[in-house]
């Protein structure tokens, strides 16, 4: 390296930091900020919104996309990520912004179906030939067994699974909070992996080799199936789950502050339309219009569904219950 | 052992500047964002502090987080030598290339050198499959977080050992075997000792590097509360809660702890060079 | 890496040894070979070929097919532009502090070079925390900058100083041990033959230093293309725009698409070896000026 390059080090330097100056915003841009495993819809769902509105109103719409654990995604909007809308897996993050008032409060008020415009449900991928008969959640504790979860504490995914099972043996002892607990000590003691994320936990038991079972949305649970082939794994509904709502919200910092509300607002009821809700149940989402949920009935086996309202009575509750430092989820490792 | 006068009538230019513009940038960069943190968690009584950071769960990923990366290092400091001893005293084909390859943790991104590692010590990776029938298991273990923190320490003692083999002085070791001294007896009561402060150095920046790791071991490790959850985890499952200030407390006991064993280091650094020089 | 016993070589070639009395056994010799060699393929060289194989397994179209898409793209660019403002910057303070450091004496020099190491050891989610600490909508600065509209995290910003950040050390630590070997000598025969300050660093420094430099900058540049955790704590992830190559490889692995995840990676293996190929040609490259210098030169490492 001679003393001329060092100095042309320098200039580059310089000439980068200049490059640095805030970058041009196109004014139909929306960032959708959303969880891990909504990826495939979105990237489907993006085109056929900005084609709907460019017919609408002549106006051409970008859109972002940013995934990550839909936790740490809640908090990177609360910490100042631009997302013009927040698309989640559990009302938790979404009320999270609500209560920075970067959400209006009634958020779950301002669309349809508690401003979910799909849902989901915990169920159980298996190895070929289910060759340890894992037909429901109480063959899950059984000795022996091996199942994959994500750590409840860092991903939804894990969280709506161990409030499942909660449910479930609720159900079976006639709401003894003590079996419960029992029960879900009994399930996590079968888990050997908690990985940190969805995605994580599928690559533990796909690509690892590792466990019996695996926990996890059904829409994510049929796009393994479809990544493995059906000769490797098999899909097993258990008799009760958890309904895993997909909440959607306008982020108000962001749509005043680019004046992007028109368009973000649009981008969202627009999930509503049939041709987004066929696409929610091509990719195993649950559709919340009535009518598109009949014509994919055959599609999405029925499966005694409970809400966290109904049996933990709100996110909030459930959260201060068993996910909290020192909540149950914790006593269940402390010896 | 330096050659050069003492520096005490320096002539040299330059030193407010170049003083002064390291103590500004390292304000900027390193010292106002780190305090960040410390004035973060002074929100805490020390009862509350002391209760976040010593619960039975935190108090165990120290554990495993400081004895992996001990059993790392020290797993380093062993192979390091041998590797840093074959690469200095002998040729053999082969070697410029495993000389190249001992810095490849530097330059490999951790997430990536994470998945490759899972991908080889799972049960039905290429090392994992021929573990497995012995009833090893590496990958989401404890051996598995040792893996990563070994393949992350490997470059810092054999960097930091073998400059210090090459000036070794042929001349003792010819006289302590003339005066009839086996090898080994050379290599311990000889050699041993001018290693030793190069060796502990190395030692203790591989453990000061596989403490705070977080990218790669993720991956390999069970995550599993009690077992195999390294601290960083817990910074992060914190976050996960919007628990800014319990991830805090427990980023500033990490940052503590980095603290002293570098200053350890550098101590052990200066320890090394007083000995040299007394010696020459 | 700290190369401070400087006496003048020993006698005895370290080459072309024969058995004497200093050498071992040649079974203990191959032992040891063959240990070393064990230990180094089954912790780097199989890790390597892995990513590689990996990468290839569903062959050569996939794998460039994966590289050209737009999305992968824009993470090399932004990889490559946050790279270059990281390293530059670094350099110069390298500089500058190694001058100080190495070249004058003063109260707290130990306590200085231990802060300038800190950032090799903290862990990176706390580097990536504290930025958000500092810079986020909840953070010191956060309401001034949402109300000047000035974007640091979660944008190129703080992507650039996370990376410094973790970056930091890498070329002073590099530069301090050289400069301090090399003594100040030759800078003072120049300040008295008439020279400036600039003129001798430029003239009379850098030169002597340029190697140890270019490697310090080598390894920076690796560190800071791989970095991973700081990066994905302030990046926001959004695709196209603040996704790095190592958060590309992360986004590529989650969505089943292994192959393109492992051609991603491959190119930061391939920049690593690409580093090691340069760090070795330094190497050889110093050891040749220092061989043709008659000088009874202090022997580098």
């Amino acid at each position: 390296m001679t003393l001329k390059s060092i100095r042309t080090l320098f200039a580059a330097t310089a000439l980068s930091l200049a490059a640095l100056a805030p970058g041009l915003h196109a004014q139909t841009t929306l960032l959708n900020v959303s969880y891990d495993v909504a990826r495939e819809y979105y990237k489907d769902y993006n085109p056929v919104f900005a084609a709907y509105w460019k017919k609408k109103t002549g106006e051409t719409v970008t859109i972002n996309q940013s995934h990550a654990g839909s936790t740490p995604q809640a908090r990177a909007v609360a910490d100042g990520l631009e997302a013009d809308v927040v698309t989640m897996n559990q009302a938790t993050d979404v009320q999270m912004l609500a209560d920075r008032k970067l959400v209006v409060a009634d958020w779950d008020k301002r669309f349809p179906n508690g401003a979910a415009p799909n849902y989901s449900t915990m169920i159980f991928l298996v190895r070929k030939g289910n060759p340890k008969g894992i037909k429901d959640w109480n063959d899950l504790v059984k000795p022996g067994v091996q199942v994959v979860i994500p750590n409840p504490k860092t991903a939804g995914n894990g969280r709506y699974t161990y409030l499942a099972a909660w449910g479930y043996a609720l159900k079976k002892n006639n709401g003894s909070e003590v079996q419960a607990r029992e029960f879900a000590k009994a399930l996590f003691k079968n888990v050997p992996v908690l990985d940190t994320g969805g995605r994580g936990a599928t690559t533990t038991f796909a690509q690892r080799n590792i466990g019996d079972a695996l926990v996890t949305f059904e829409n994510e649970v049929y796009l393994i199936q479809k990544e493995l082939g059906a000769d490797k794994v098999e899909i097993v509904y258990p008799s009760v789950s958890i309904r895993a709502d997909n909440p959607v919200a306008v982020v108000e910092r962001t749509v005043e502050k680019k004046k992007s509300r028109k368009q973000a607002q649009a981008y969202l009821e627009y999930l509503w339309s049939p041709e987004a809700q066929e696409i929610a149940a091509r990719y195993y989402y649950r559709p919340a219009v009535a009518s598109v949920a009949k014509k994919y009935a055959s599609q999405f086996k029925p499966v005694g569904l409970f809400t966290v309202d109904e049996v933990f009575g709100g996110w909030e509750k459930a959260n201060k219950a068993h996910f909290v430092d020192g909540g149950s989820f914790d006593q269940i490792y402390q010896k | 052992m330096n050659p050069r006068p003492a520096k005490r009538h320096n002539v040299l230019p330059g030193f407010g500047l170049s003083l002064g513009y390291t103590l500004f940038y390292l304000c900027l960069i390193v010292l106002i964002p780190l305090s960040a943190a410390f004035i973060r968690t002074a929100s805490l009584s020390w009862e509350q502090f002391w209760g976040i950071v010593s619960t039975p769960r935190v108090v165990a990923s120290y554990q495993l987080t400081f004895g992996a990366s001990l059993i790392g290092a020290g797993i380093n400091a062993v192979f390091g030598l041998i590797v840093a001893w074959v690469l200095v005293r002998y040729s053999f084909p082969g070697k410029r290339l495993l000389d190249a390859m001992v810095d490849l943790p530097f330059a490999l991104p951790t997430a990536v050198a994470g998945i490759a590692l899972t991908g080889l010590y799972a049960q039905n990776g290429w090392i994992g499959a021929l573990l497995a029938p012995y009833g090893i298991k590496v990958a989401f273990t404890q051996l598995g977080i040792i893996v990563a923190l070994t393949f992350i320490g490997l470059p810092f003692v054999v960097r930091t050992v073998q400059p210090v083999i090459e000036d070794l002085e042929r001349e003792l070791e010819e006289a302590a075997a003339s005066l009839g001294a086996t090898r080994w007896q050379t290599f311990m009561n000889v050699i041993l000792p001018v290693i030793l402060p190069a060796l502990l150095t190395g030692f203790a920046l591989a453990l000061a590097r596989a403490i705070g790791e977080y990218g790669s071991v993720v991956f390999i490790a069970g995550n599993i509360p009690m077992q195999t959850e390294i601290t960083p985890l817990l910074i992060i499952t914190k976050l996960e809660q919007y628990d800014y200030v319990g991830a805090t407390a427990l980023a500033v006991v990490m940052l503590v702890i980095s603290f002293c064993m570098l200053l350890v280091i550098n101590l052990l650094q200066w320890w090394a060079n007083r000995r040299a020089g007394r010696e020459s | 890496m700290s190369a401070t016993t400087t006496r003048p070589a020993s006698p005895a070639p370290a080459v072309a040894l024969k058995r004497t009395a200093t050498g071992e056994h040649p079974a203990i010799k191959w032992l040891l070979i063959g240990v070393s060699v064990v230990f180094m393929v089954l912790f780097l060289i199989i890790p390597l070929v892995a990513v590689f194989f990996e990468a290839l397994k569903k062959g050569v179209d996939v794998y460039f097919a994966a590289l050209a898409e737009p999305d992968a793209l824009a993470a090399i660019k932004l990889t490559l532009l946050v790279a270059g403002i990281a390293v530059p910057v670094n350099l110069v303070f390298g500089v500058a502090a190694s001058w100080a450091i190495a070249k004058f004496d003063f109260r707290g020099k130990s306590l200085l070079i231990t802060l300038i190491d800190l950032p090799f050891s903290v862990s990176p989610i706390v580097a990536g925390l504290i930025y958000v600490l500092l810079f986020g909508a909840q953070g010191w600065f956060g309401p001034w900058l949402q109300a000047n509209d000035v974007k640091v995290i979660f944008a190129v910003p703080g992507i650039v100083l996370a990376t410094i950040f973790v970056t930091f050390p890498f070329v002073a630590r590099e530069l301090i041990p050289l400069m301090e070997t090399q003594g100040n000598e030759e800078e003072e025969a120049a300040l008295v033959l008439g020279a400036t300050g600039w003129q001798t660093f430029w003239k009379v420094t850098l030169p002597n230093i340029k190697w140890g430099l270019l490697y310090g900058v080598i390894l920076c540049n690796a560190r800071a293309m791989g970095e991973f955790g700081a990066v994905s704590v302030v990046s926001g992830h959004i695709r196209g725009q603040t996704n790095t190559m190592p958060l590309h490889v992360e986004i590529l692995y989650n969505e089943y698409q292994f192959a393109a995840a492992f051609a991603v990676a491959s190119l930061l293996a391939l920049l690593a070896l690409v580093t090691l190929g340069l760090k070795s040609f330094i190497e050889w490259k110093t050891r040749h000026e220092h061989a043709v210098l008659p000088l009874e030169a202090p022997r580098q490492t």
